[in-house]
């Protein structure tokens, strides 16, 4: 007997944020938008209404200042989870992240811990105009002593909240802004395995799709679509950048010989580099084929007319899985070439 | 109503002059014209400023001494500063919260944090000798104005909690032209946050003059822009700077929110070890500061009111020479770091990938001992 039943991804997360309210009074809520409207998507939706103005405000119009003044509250024991309106404009807390956020357990030597949340709605995919599209996952990843998480469902978009907001380390969370209207059949409250944990979404044999967040369910469909064409793929999610699942990767591609690391951020110096790099290092006796970056060009992120393009697609994902030596040719894509 | 509007308008804006109640000499000043009533403070509290000014300078100029003996990897000297370290720390209470930047190191022993943790950052030992907690004091900052918004945070937090107690956070003038120095008065104004923003306006940022910072009269000015009221003070003036501090804890702590404050005083030494200061300043310019010395000034007006004798002066030298003593000992014996502990505090519970990195540097270790 279940009663699951249909729940966008962020319903999910509004309704991860009230339980967290509800459960913690040192959970506050704040940032730009986020009280009496709800926040530009909604996700703090009704919570102002409901827990009180001085558990869920909104604050001036200034990045560092939201984080900075968390890092203050969370010296007297306070849980801040903050919301950086989108990716881009994030920007402007960046050295309050990475100067202190991401440093100030390592720098008291432990002796001051930052259980704090940053939500930021981030990647493209819904026609949003410059700046409000980038995948900012990669800066946040590079910075030692933050956690980065991106869910890619309902389920794992409320618990991984919650357990981020239960935390004692600073969680930068990711939310893939393309699938807050996504639903799922969920029962809330839902418990996922915890960070560190990457899940296999769908099981195959032959090639091993690693991907997280906005990419998820676009590597699903790749792998559907595979599957027509005699391909039997399996597809990991990451769910948590950092920490870094290391062993359900490496068991997965060992198993199948052959791994793409799919992102819809711009490939180079990114995520997806790292995860093609800790699988060459790990598996490279299990590999039959190089492992391959689907991901998006690298380019600043194109007006929305133009995204289709950018966006890796479940073509770019069929077309590198045709490249991955399946009759022992080499693949000379990138022989001879300016590449 | 106008006029209503206007005096709260008004209230806001500082003294036309910084604030002085003692004249270099160590003579009252006479009061006229401030823009709030500042009073004098008791023979006892200008005794404890002094004694704590000279053991605080003579902690200056022995760490300074300590870099050139290779025991500091570099130090920012607040010599000449002492009123504003000394007098702002001596005004707030140990359950207040005090977020120094690298120039405080006097504030800190003033505050009664052991001069070795203090001095662990420069050191390099490790990033801060101290329990932030225990002692109500933050880090020392080095991204300039980035722990102002900190202060505003745990001010609100103090407040959220139902306590009274308020953040001083110190900043210099070049960093009032950072953005964070904006946004923390402004989530400090707006929170109504107990938070004193303390400038020490030391005339320069390493090497740039304060013309080249700001248009502002003074930087007392910028607190109105946010609703702040804000006030300068002759920052070598020790009686001014608690005079001064009284008013804004007072305005602080009555729940009327933050307080900005500018003082004007003077950096008697290269911006640190490693500066040359004769590159963009002149020694007659420091012989004129020398001459508006915080400690002489307020020694004189003790001793003209018979609250200090010789005898005092002669003892209290002998504490602070004999506390730099103390601490030179302490500093020449060599700290102990701890490889393994690099992995400790990454995060609460070290990742995977961080145990195998501490298995390999483990093994590195290992190799070498046993080569």
């Amino acid at each position: 007997m279940t009663t699951a039943r249909p729940v966008t991804m962020g319903a999910a997360l509004n309704t991860a944020l009230r339980d967290s309210l509800r459960d913690d009074d040192d959970v506050l809520v704040f940032g730009e938008d986020v009280g009496t409207l709800g926040g530009v998507f909604r996700i703090t939706d009704g919570l102002a209404a409901d827990f009180g103005e001085d558990r869920c405000f909104d604050t001036p119009l200034a990045e560092a200042g939201i984080v900075g003044f968390a890092i203050g509250m969370c010296l007297t024991g306070f849980r801040p989870v903050v919301e950086m309106q989108f990716d881009a404009f994030a920007y402007p807390a960046f050295e309050q992240i990475t100067s202190h956020v991401a440093k100030m357990r390592n720098r008291t030597s432990g002796r001051v811990g930052l259980p704090m949340v940053i939500r930021v709605p981030y990647a493209g995919g819904i026609g949003g105009v410059e700046h409000h599209c980038d995948s900012s996952e990669g800066y946040y990843a590079h910075t030692p002593g933050l956690k980065v998480v991106t869910p890619s469902d309902a389920a794992d978009g409320y618990s991984l909240l919650r357990e981020a907001i239960d935390d004692p380390d600073p969680v930068i969370f990711m939310e893939p802004k393309a699938l807050y209207w996504s639903k799922q059949d969920v029962e809330l409250p839902s418990r996922q395995p915890a960070f560190g944990k990457a899940v296999v979404r769908r099981r195959g044999t032959d090639v091993t799709l690693v991907t997280y967040g906005p990419s998820v369910p676009m590597a699903l469909k790749a792998a559907d679509a595979a599957a027509e064409e005699g391909w039997s793929v399996e597809v990991v999610d990451l769910r948590t950048i950092v920490p870094f699942d290391d062993q359900t990767v490496m068991e997965s591609v060992a198993r199948t010989g052959r791994c793409i690391v799919v992102s819809e951020a711009q490939g180079f110096a990114g995520v997806s580099g790292e995860v093609a790099a800790r699988v060459s290092e790990r598996c490279f006796h299990s590999l039959h084929a190089p492992v391959l970056r689907v991901s998006g060009l690298e380019i600043p992120y194109p007006a929305p007319m133009l995204e289709k393009v950018h966006l890796p697609g479940v073509e770019r994902v069929l077309d590198a899985i045709a490249r991955l030596q399946w009759d022992d040719q080499p693949d000379l894509t990138y022989a001879g070439g300016a590449l | 109503m106008e006029t209503t509007a206007q005096a709260a308008t008004d209230a806001l804006l500082p003294s036309a002059r910084p604030v002085q109640l003692l004249d270099p000499s160590g003579t009252e000043v006479p009061q006229a014209g401030t823009a709030r009533d500042y009073v004098m403070p008791s023979a006892a509290r200008l005794r404890e400023v002094w004694r704590a000014m000279v053991i605080g300078r003579r902690f200056d100029i022995q760490a300074t001494a300590l870099t050139k003996q290779g025991r500091l990897a570099v130090y920012p000297s607040s010599r000449g500063q002492e009123a504003c370290q000394v007098g702002a720390t001596l005004s707030v209470r140990a359950s207040d919260w005090v977020f120094p930047t690298y120039r405080e190191s006097m504030a800190l022993v003033t505050r009664g944090i052991d001069p070795v943790e203090v001095l662990s950052l420069l050191r390099g030992d490790s990033h801060c000798g101290y329990d932030p907690i225990a002692t109500h004091t933050a880090p020392q900052c080095t991204p300039l104005s980035t722990q102002l918004v900190h202060a505003a945070g745990a001010a609100y937090g103090e407040q959220r909690r139902g306590r009274d107690s308020v953040a001083l956070a110190f900043i210099g003038d070049g960093a009032t032209s950072e953005g964070d120095f904006h946004e923390a008065l402004n989530f400090a104004a707006v929170f109504e946050s107990p938070t004193i923003f303390f400038v020490q306006n030391n005339k320069y940022a390493i090497s740039v003059p304060l013309s080249k910072q700001t248009k502002a009269p003074s930087l007392a000015y910028k607190g109105i822009g946010y609703g702040v009221p804000a006030e300068q003070v002759d920052g070598n003036d020790p009686a001014a700077v608690l005079a001064v501090m009284d008013v804004a804890l007072e305005h602080a702590r009555s729940g009327k929110g933050p307080f900005l404050i500018e003082a004007h005083t003077y950096r008697l030494d290269a911006h640190t070890n490693a500066d040359d200061a004769t590159r963009y300043r002149s020694s007659d310019e420091v012989t004129t500061w020398l001459d508006r010395d915080p400690i002489a000034r307020v020694e004189a007006w003790l001793k003209a009111h018979g609250e200090l004798n010789d005898d005092v002066v002669a003892a209290t030298n002998a504490e602070a020479e004999a506390r730099a003593s103390e601490l030179r000992d302490r500093m020449n014996a060599e700290p102990k770091v701890e490889p393994m502990s690099l992995f400790d505090n990454v995060f609460a519970e070290p990742t995977a990938q961080l145990e195998q990195a501490r298995a390999m540097v483990q093994a590195e270790l290992d190799a070498e001992a046993t080569a």
